[in-house]
């Protein structure tokens, strides 16, 4: 197999919650790339030409063909590199419920972004609606993820869909916390997520993704006070 | 019990057509149920709790919500009459414009139809904007955005077959012109005409009945 058979390249950019859901899932999955960081504000040729729709990151690009979107990259990387660890179960009942889920940890993201433009006296309504979305989480995935009640079956060799977005959204759940002046997972109220992100931000290898969280605090406080909307 | 299919809809909804049309198109039979969304029943709370939403497609008593997660369930399960290329990188490419269509359309759609007044006309230029990229880059010079025959892609984008024009009447401004779309607004008249969507299309004078309603009980609200 020579350098060019399977040259995989993703344009990302550090503190972006999407790009980390796909470079975490190139860890587990053992597939060698190059990553180029974006300054999203001088937008690579590349990354315009690769992404010309939407302008985005991340864009993964394989053999030089273009992917974009996070969960369309996740599922295209399933199914090239169909062999070794899978982000999805092979039983279709199984692959609509991960899917599902999938799906609705990033309805909880978004829920995360209201909370963050709100101003300060109007948070209670935002943060309502994200601890409404952690409680569907958390006894929607209880069943079938966590049968025994607790995390004790996450590792390194046998993570998943359901972990990667898990990290992208609540890896860095601490530095948001801190940013915002806001409890967002309370051990608590979601005892399973707690316990669940716990588990997954203490392996290596989702340490290596996970944004250092003083750096993460200053680029949240930073684009807040910008006016950015997230 | 064993192999049986049931989908719990509700008329107007385009999303429910999409999971309609994919069981057809590949010849799937099923039962269906009309679910009244003023008054839910049992079932549906049973079987969506997160979103209480249709469509949820039961299958040997098992249910699935969200149509996207729906139409991959029936792909891989029923994979004859493919509604996805086969090739890997084709596939991403799908996915990407049906998720363009959902996260994009849903916020042009917000924007057009329960927008406030002035904003209307921009509101409708947006749209254009959107459907100008659809138009160029997802159809380009083919019949059907799945090349020869309709896939999945086209099922989401359906959504401008026939939902847009009840809008576009309320709002009182057109956004699908011919002249201006020429390439989407023949994919129009080629999709209502392909033999199985044509026998399965929601009545265009029922919809716009149902869309006055909708806007009238919205204006009658204070803001």
């Amino acid at each position: 197999m020579g350098s060019g058979e399977n040259k995989v390249v993703l344009h990302g950019m550090w503190a972006s919650p999407y790009v980390k859901r796909v470079e975490l899932a190139l860890k587990i999955k053992g597939i060698p790339f190059e990553y180029v960081e974006e300054n999203l504000r001088n937008k690579s040729p590349q990354l315009l030409k690769y992404n010309p729709v939407q302008k985005k990151v991340p864009v993964l690009v394989h053999n030089g063909k273009p992917v974009c979107e996070s969960l369309v990259i996740l599922e295209y990387l399933d199914e090239v590199w169909s062999t070794g660890p899978q982000l999805l179960p092979k039983e279709p009942y199984q692959r609509a419920n991960f899917r599902f889920w999938a799906a609705y940890i990033q309805q909880l993201l978004e829920s995360i972004f209201k909370l963050f433009n709100a101003d300060k006296e109007a948070h209670e309504k935002p943060l309502q609606e994200v601890h409404e979305k952690l409680r569907n989480l958390e006894d929607g995935v209880k069943e079938f993820y966590f049968p025994e009640g607790s995390p004790n079956h996450i590792s390194a060799e046998n993570l998943g869909i359901l972990d990667v977005m898990l990290v992208s959204v609540l890896g860095p759940f601490r530095a948001k916390e801190e940013a915002f002046s806001v409890k967002i997972l309370d051990p608590g109220k979601n005892p399973l997520i707690f316990s669940w992100i716990q588990a997954l931000i203490e392996l290596p290898l989702v340490k290596e993704v996970v944004p250092p969280h003083d750096k993460m605090v200053g680029v949240l406080q930073f684009l807040k006070q910008s006016g950015f909307k997230f | 019990m064993d192999n049986e299919v049931k989908l719990h809809g509700f008329w107007p909804s385009p999303f429910v057509y999409r999971v309609i049309w994919a069981l057809k198109l590949k010849g799937i039979e099923y039962d269906y149920i009309e679910e009244d969304l003023a008054n839910k029943s049992e079932l549906l709370l049973r079987y969506n709790p997160v979103y209480e939403k249709v469509p949820v497609l039961v299958h040997a008593g098992k249910p699935i919500s969200e149509s996207l997660v729906i139409l991959e369930y029936i792909e891989e399960v029923w994979p004859h009459n493919p509604l996805l290329p086969k090739d890997p990188y084709e596939r991403s490419v799908a996915r990407f414009w049906i998720n363009f269509a959902t996260d994009k359309g849903r916020s042009a759609v917000r924007s057009l139809f329960w927008g406030g007044g002035d904003g209307k006309k921009e509101a409708a230029e947006q749209m254009f904007d959107l459907l100008k990229i659809i138009e160029e880059q997802a159809l380009g010079d083919k019949k059907f955005f799945g090349g020869n025959s309709i896939n999945m892609v086209d099922l989401i984008f359906a959504w401008f077959a026939c939902w847009i024009q009840p809008m576009e009447q309320l709002v009182g401004i057109k956004v699908l012109e011919p002249s201006r779309l020429p390439s989407l607004h023949a994919w129009v008249k080629n999709f209502k005409e392909e033999p199985i969507i044509k026998e399965n299309l929601p009545d265009p004078e029922r919809l716009l009945a149902y869309y006055t309603r909708l806007t009238s009980n919205l204006v009658s609200k204070p803001t």
